[in-house]
């Protein structure tokens, strides 16, 4: 009788999910831009020491140097620790090279305030440490950081 | 012969996919911050110029050795005791800096053998080739973490009343620093600046010597 027919009542629209895909993509690029793949693989072993009185590490300025016993892969390279920047075993002599090397490669404006991360397994012995500050003098890359793991302040 | 026009490809499965690469992703992320103490090296000085004469009271000397064991001011010492040893004698305030202040904020003892005023109050630590690693951290630690139980001693007194709710003054300014680092806060900036003079980190390092 009446012209003007009541729409479907009480039947729920399916909630349309075809913006679903993008939202999903939304956050996976969020989370492949945020990834950081390992650039470096490790060579030495690498137990870090642990201190409390830590600071937080700007990356972009960073560059790192490890160092520590080879690890077992690499046993026939001996017991002694030795360092190991970026992809290969560098001698103490050739710090001051690959540290100037990376300071040439960094961003300009970021170039003077260049930090050297040291990731020194605890028990490496302080000497080669010290051998490796002397080079960074040297490089005239004075801002080290002594990588650690955070711990709790007691 | 109708042709036929071609079937739509579903999509259905997009979802999926794309829910499969996001965990993946999301397993492989991690978004790490290294942490760690940040120290500046002595630039090489290669002048003659004779260095200047600093008195034993104001120098705190720390010596590890080959088995890691602690010599302070000549005595052993456990590594728990350095801590307090250390706050003590900067904190000492025994006579004046260099423009003739003495150290009005001092809370030490003020004894004539240990350092003037933390100004002139200079740790120097010197550990052998053999020393390790983890000693050599956790007395640097030690050391730092003087100087910073200081610093936060000082910014509490000073500016509690900026920060009443932080329970660590000094970290939550530089916390603050850290956020606004974009938008330069100098009022900020000089404060920290300020507590860092009171207390200036004089942490002198000696090379091993060479065996």
């Amino acid at each position: 009788m009446s012209k003007f027919k009541k729409g479907k009542q009480g039947d729920l629209p399916a909630i349309s999910t075809a913006s679903l895909p993008d939202i999903v993509f939304m956050l996976l690029f969020f989370f492949m831009v945020a990834t950081v793949m390992r650039d470096s693989t490790l060579m030495i072993e690498n137990n870090l020491p642990s201190a409390d009185q830590v600071e937080k590490l700007k990356k972009d300025r960073t560059t790192y140097i490890y160092a520590g016993k080879p690890s077992t892969q690499y046993k026939h390279l001996g017991e002694e620790p030795r360092i190991q920047f970026n992809d290969a075993f560098i001698g103490v002599e050739d710090v001051r090279s690959s540290v100037l090397q990376a300071q040439a490669d960094m961003v300009e404006e970021l170039k003077s305030k260049i930090v050297i991360g040291l990731k020194v397994d605890k028990n490496t012995h302080a000497g080669l440490v010290s051998d490796i500050k002397q080079e960074l003098r040297k490089a005239n890359t004075l801002k080290v950081m002594y990588i650690a793991n955070a711990k709790a302040e007691e | 012969m109708a042709k036929r026009s071609a079937p739509e490809v579903n999509a259905g499965s997009m979802a999926d996919i794309a829910f499969l690469l996001l965990i993946f992703f999301l397993v492989t992320t991690t978004i790490e911050k290294d942490k760690g103490l940040l120290r500046s090296l002595p630039p090489i000085d290669d002048t003659q110029t004779e260095p200047p004469q600093i008195k034993q009271k104001n120098l705190f000397t720390v010596l590890i050795n080959r088995n890691n064991q602690l010599l302070v001011e000549d005595e052993q010492m456990e590594l728990k005791d350095l801590r307090q040893a250390a706050i003590e004698f900067l904190d000492n305030g025994g006579g004046t800096n260099h423009a003739g202040k003495s150290c009005d904020y001092c809370q030490g003892k003020r004894l004539d053998d240990s350092s003037d005023h933390p100004d002139k109050a200079i740790i120097s630590m010197k550990h052998d080739r053999e020393t390790s690693y983890e000693q050599y951290m956790d007395v640097q630690n030690e050391l730092v973490a003087a100087y910073n139980f200081l610093r936060e001693r000082e910014a509490k007194r000073l500016y509690k009343q900026y920060y009443p709710n932080a329970d660590k003054v000094f970290t939550a300014m530089l916390e603050e620093k850290e956020k606004n680092q974009f938008s330069k806060d100098e009022v900020l900036n000089e404060r920290i600046e300020e507590i860092k003079k009171l207390f200036p980190m004089k942490l002198s390092e000696a090379e091993p010597d060479k065996n």
